[in-house]
């Protein structure tokens, strides 16, 4: 506790001298709540014993904006631009998850074409997370060129994001039943493009950091989790990988169409904030294969065709509306009573960049959702930062806090 | 998969008879209600049972059903990263009823069952620290319940003469516009403007 008088013991059996007269306590920090390392509002109350770390306590909510309680006020096809909201980093991923959730409850099978543009941009989304993660990474332990290099290649992206679906974070993009548009093929040649040029970014990226001796020495050893701590913390994604377990729900659990895709899945052995960083590069090489795999199979003749599983869950083709009263009915239905989803419970989970992103859904019938909780893999990774960061010095919190991948749009939600 | 599943259901239902009220299977999932007593146990057995090994917590929630007389059901999603399946389980308590903390067995339900206990109200016994976790400093009520509404009863705001934040009651300056739209003909449980009379 604050305030406490202390008097430690050491190895050899010494104690703290005391004169009577001096007074030694532990001293309490507020990290954050408006820390650049902090990666949002984080409020984190650390006990510090001169330079280490004693506890530390998270205090999370304070981006809190109540999004399940908002969902059950609104139909499905509102909801799905509050996926968006949560990992603002990788938005396209969060819609994927509410969208499987939805399919699976009303049975809906999608087009081919469509499940391919999902692949292809939920690698797009990986990118752009681990990008941003990597280079911020590197920022929060004093590099501060990585970054600059890492933002120019997100904004390429972001203008692909813009060009699929007109908005370059906030996209809800993906719909139930298919993604909202198809994709012009100069777009697919300019993603081919940029895949191709991609890889010498990242080897840059590499040059820059990987046998840096000052990034090593502030991330080698630091943040040490094993197999047993990740399973008993419920980690996902990269934080498990970087333990030396190949767990990808792509791989093991695989959903939309990955199980055609050629690629690897990186594995740490030491479970450190290193080995972590370079499972993540490592992915970024990785998810370019997929997207450039994912342009030559959109090529093809016969995965040409609609983007959307005509039918209740989605709109009329536009050409229909114009001749068809009652596609126009349906075109109206949808978007003010919205569509009902049979009753039951189901939990659909994808492999996000952070880890696993599932949406637990209770339909109750009707046209809302009667609970959806969404569950956020850094929301995990926060909770273990008291086991993480005891023992470590101040200035490793903000490494550890990075190695998490901690956003709090969906932590918070 | 779903063959699978039945298989496993069979099992726990089989070694499991006292916590197992039903199982079911839908969707691709298996489901598994229990009665909220022996909850730390089964969950124990089903991290610990080599049919089973859900080694990693997922997920816990809970969904609120005001007026059934067990009013919550507190949902668990388990993984097993071995066996490659999952499983939900469902415990029914009571409004005055407490459910026992998960927390000895893992770890990771600590911040859940603090967010369930801000969200609903549902107090689990045993957990070590069981503040409030997303909501305000100082917040009232439980913003996930079916009767709590959506605009919440406070409304936070600087205030330029004070020069502070000031908490007020929340004043909506229109109606909170709350449309369903749902068709007349099937769903609507409202009466039509205009169709009052008929009714």
């Amino acid at each position: 506790m604050d305030g406490d008088i202390r008097q430690n013991t050491y190895d050899d059996g010494s104690r703290d001298a005391t004169d009577g007269e001096q007074k030694i306590r532990n001293f309490n920090i507020n990290f954050g709540p408006q820390h650049p390392a902090a990666h949002g509002v984080l409020r984190m109350v650390l006990e510090l014993d001169g330079e280490i770390v004693e506890r530390a306590d998270p205090h999370i909510g304070l981006l809190h904006r109540g999004t399940e309680k908002l969902m059950e006020n609104r139909t499905y096809l509102q909801n799905l631009p509050y996926l968006d909201r949560l990992d603002y980093v990788a938005p396209m991923n969060q819609e994927h998850a509410w969208c499987l959730a939805i399919e699976r409850l009303a049975g809906v099978e999608i087009p081919r074409r469509a499940s391919l543009i999902r692949v292809l941009y939920s690698e797009i989304g990986r990118v752009l997370n681990h990008l941003l993660n990597t280079t911020t990474g590197a920022m929060d332990v004093g590099a501060l060129t990585p970054p600059l290099w890492g933002f120019e290649e997100r904004e390429k992206l972001m203008i692909f994001y813009e060009r699929a679906c007109g908005a370059r974070l906030h996209s809800a993009y993906f719909r139930p039943g298919g993604v909202h548009q198809d994709l012009p093929p100069e777009l697919l040649d300019d993603i081919e493009e940029w895949a191709d040029h991609f890889p010498k970014v990242l080897d840059d990226i590499h040059y820059l950091l990987s046998d840096n001796r000052i990034f090593k020495q502030r991330t080698v050893d630091i943040g040490l989790i094993n197999e047993q701590e990740a399973l008993d913390w419920g980690f996902s994604g990269v934080m498990v990988r970087g333990s030396g377990m190949a767990w990808d729900l792509r791989r093991s659990q695989p959903y939309e169409c990955y199980n055609e895709f050629d690629f690897q899945i990186p594995v740490g052995t030491n479970g450190d904030c290193f080995d972590r960083y370079m499972c993540r590069m490592q992915e970024m090489y990785e998810s370019t294969k997929i997207i450039k795999q994912a342009i030559a199979k959109l090529r093809e003749p016969e995965n040409q065709g609609d983007v959307l599983a005509r039918g209740k869950l989605t709109p009329p083709k536009r050409g229909d509306m114009k001749t068809s009263m009652e596609a126009l009915i349906h075109h109206f239905k949808l978007y003010t009573e919205g569509f009902k989803l049979p009753e039951g419970e189901v939990y659909a989970a994808v492999e996000a960049p952070k880890g696993e992103f599932g949406v637990y859904l209770y339909s109750d019938g009707s046209n809302k959702p009667y609970r959806a909780k969404l569950r956020a893999p850094g929301y995990l990774h926060l909770q273990a930062m008291d086991y993480m960061a005891k023992g470590h010095q101040l200035a490793d919190v903000s490494a550890i806090i990075a190695t998490m991948d901690i956003v709090f749009g969906e932590v918070d939600r | 998969m779903s063959e699978a599943l039945k298989e496993l259901a069979a099992t726990i239902e089989l070694k499991r008879p006292d916590d197992v009220l039903s199982t079911e299977v839908a969707f691709g999932e298996l489901t598994v209600r229990v009665t909220p007593t022996g909850i730390v146990d089964f969950v124990d057995f089903l991290k610990t049972d080599g049919a089973c090994k859900f080694s990693t917590l997922v997920d816990i929630t809970a969904v609120d059903h005001p007026t059934r007389d067990q009013r919550f059901d507190v949902v668990y999603h388990f993984l097993s990263m071995y066996q490659n399946h999952r499983i939900r389980v469902v415990a029914a308590v009571r409004e005055d009823e407490t459910i026992a903390s998960i927390l000895p067995v893992h770890p990771s339900a600590g911040w859940f069952e603090r967010e369930v206990f801000d969200m609903f109200g549902i107090i689990f016994t045993g957990h070590p620290d069981l503040r409030r976790l997303l909501t305000d400093y100082g917040f009232r009520g439980h913003p996930l319940r079916k009767d709590f509404p959506a605009t919440g009863y406070t409304e936070v705001r600087y205030d330029e003469e004070l020069k502070r934040v000031v908490y007020e009651p929340v004043s909506l300056v229109q109606e909170y516009r709350q449309f369903d739209n749902l068709s007349p003909w099937e769903g609507a449980k409202y009466i039509l403007p205009g169709d009052e009379k008929g009714a």
